[in-house]
């Protein structure tokens, strides 16, 4: 069973000044979003792995949209972030049941590698709902530079019987990054930590 | 007066499949191309500021060649467009006023011939605020399957000396669109009206 796709929004930011501090190269961050129908709203269902399914199929399907949009190669992606929302006849475990068990796969084979663990977030909410989708370092979780968030939000969505799945990726980290700890140049990406 | 002093830009792509209708053949695609920039009058009140409307083509024009570039490349394929802008608390509405004749400039530059007048709005807001930019066919104002109007705002602008301005391009009619009115392939794209 494949998602039934309403709506796909892609969001790319580019910083090229903050502070009055030339960003340069520009920080460049991309988020996909899928406005998908849930299959299982208004009832209790404790079978999830309709979900799950389309959790699988999503994570490559905005994983690419990200890095298309972004315009780079898969291997120059930096940082990744998941997240979901819920319209309100759903629960929140439809929004892991996509996020968790099978989502993650896809969306490292369309960013390369990927070691770290993809920091997520979910949440119920309605039409106009603000999404913030967590991000940090696709090889080493513990990098601090790329500690970050991307916010989006859909004026029409999610319907009540909707689900809004993002996914975010990066080519940088923050613009203006300078409160020390583990850095990109240092990292061994080995065990998805350092 | 020195160019715009570009702090970021963003581009949002809604591809929209069906509305709850018809999953449509191709999809309509909605997209809009953001800039925040530092506003040059903010924070006092200056009688004369309509140079700036020169100094906002160059950037007009990138915008728009990024948002053309974002809806997939081919001019051809524009059929609605709008214009907003959105000013930080420390400016006025008028200053908001100084992009209709740049914005409506690039995009008629960028897409080549076309008829009809932008249309747009403005507002003054702070960081995070939404603009719900109108949308109207390129060539017949009269167009009524592509009377339309896309929401957007950026989450960390405009602060209180900066504004946003927007572009907003289509590539069709509303997707279910059926209340009837003067058709796009009716349209005598003469007067820009019908």
């Amino acid at each position: 069973m494949s998602a039934e796709i309403r709506k796909i929004a892609v969001f790319v930011e580019e910083t090229c000044l903050e502070m009055g501090q030339v960003i340069s190269p520009p920080t460049r961050k991309a988020a996909a979003v899928a406005v998908i129908r849930n299959p299982f709203a208004g009832r209790f269902e404790a079978d999830l792995t309709e979900l799950m399914d389309i959790g699988a199929e999503l994570g490559g399907l905005l994983g690419r949209k990200c890095v298309e949009a972004l315009g780079i190669a898969p291997s120059e992606a930096e940082s990744y972030g998941k997240a979901a929302l819920v319209g309100e006849n759903g629960e929140l475990e439809h929004a892991a049941a996509i996020l968790h068990p099978s989502l993650g796969k896809p969306l490292r084979e369309a960013v390369e590698k990927g070691a770290a663990l993809v920091p997520s977030s979910k949440a119920m909410g309605a039409p106009g709902t603000v999404l913030d989708i967590p991000l940090g370092h696709k090889d080493a979780a513990y990098v601090r530079s790329h500690f970050d968030g991307m916010r989006v939000m859909i004026n029409d969505a999610p319907r009540a019987n909707e689900i809004m799945v993002a996914v975010a990726v990066t080519d940088s980290g923050r613009p203006l990054p300078r409160v020390g700890g583990l850095e990109a140049a240092e990292i061994e990406g080995r065990d998805g930590l350092r | 007066m020195p160019e715009p002093k570009v702090r970021k830009f963003l581009t949002v792509v809604e591809e929209i499949r069906h509305e709850g209708g018809p999953v449509a053949d191709q999809p309509l695609l909605r997209g809009a191309a953001l800039a925040v920039i530092e506003n040059p009058f903010a924070g006092a009140y200056h009688e004369d500021i309509a140079g700036f409307m020169k100094d906002l083509e160059p950037l007009g024009l990138e915008m728009a060649t990024r948002l053309i570039k974002s809806l997939g490349g081919d001019r051809a394929a524009i059929q609605g467009y709008g214009k907003g802008a959105i000013v930080g608390q420390g400016g006025e509405l008028e200053h908001g006023a100084l992009w209709h004749v740049p914005g409506g400039y690039a995009m008629r530059e960028a897409l080549g011939d076309a008829k009809a007048i932008v249309p747009s709005t403005k507002k003054v807001g702070g960081p995070g605020t939404r603009l719900d930019v109108p949308v109207t066919h390129i060539n017949a104002s009269y167009v009524r399957s592509h009377f339309d109007a896309m929401e957007v705002g950026v989450p960390d602008g405009p602060r209180a000396n900066e504004i946003v301005l927007a572009l907003v391009m289509t590539t069709g009619a509303r997707i279910h669109a059926r209340v009837g009115g003067l058709k796009a392939e009716d349209i005598k794209g003469e007067d820009g009206l019908r």
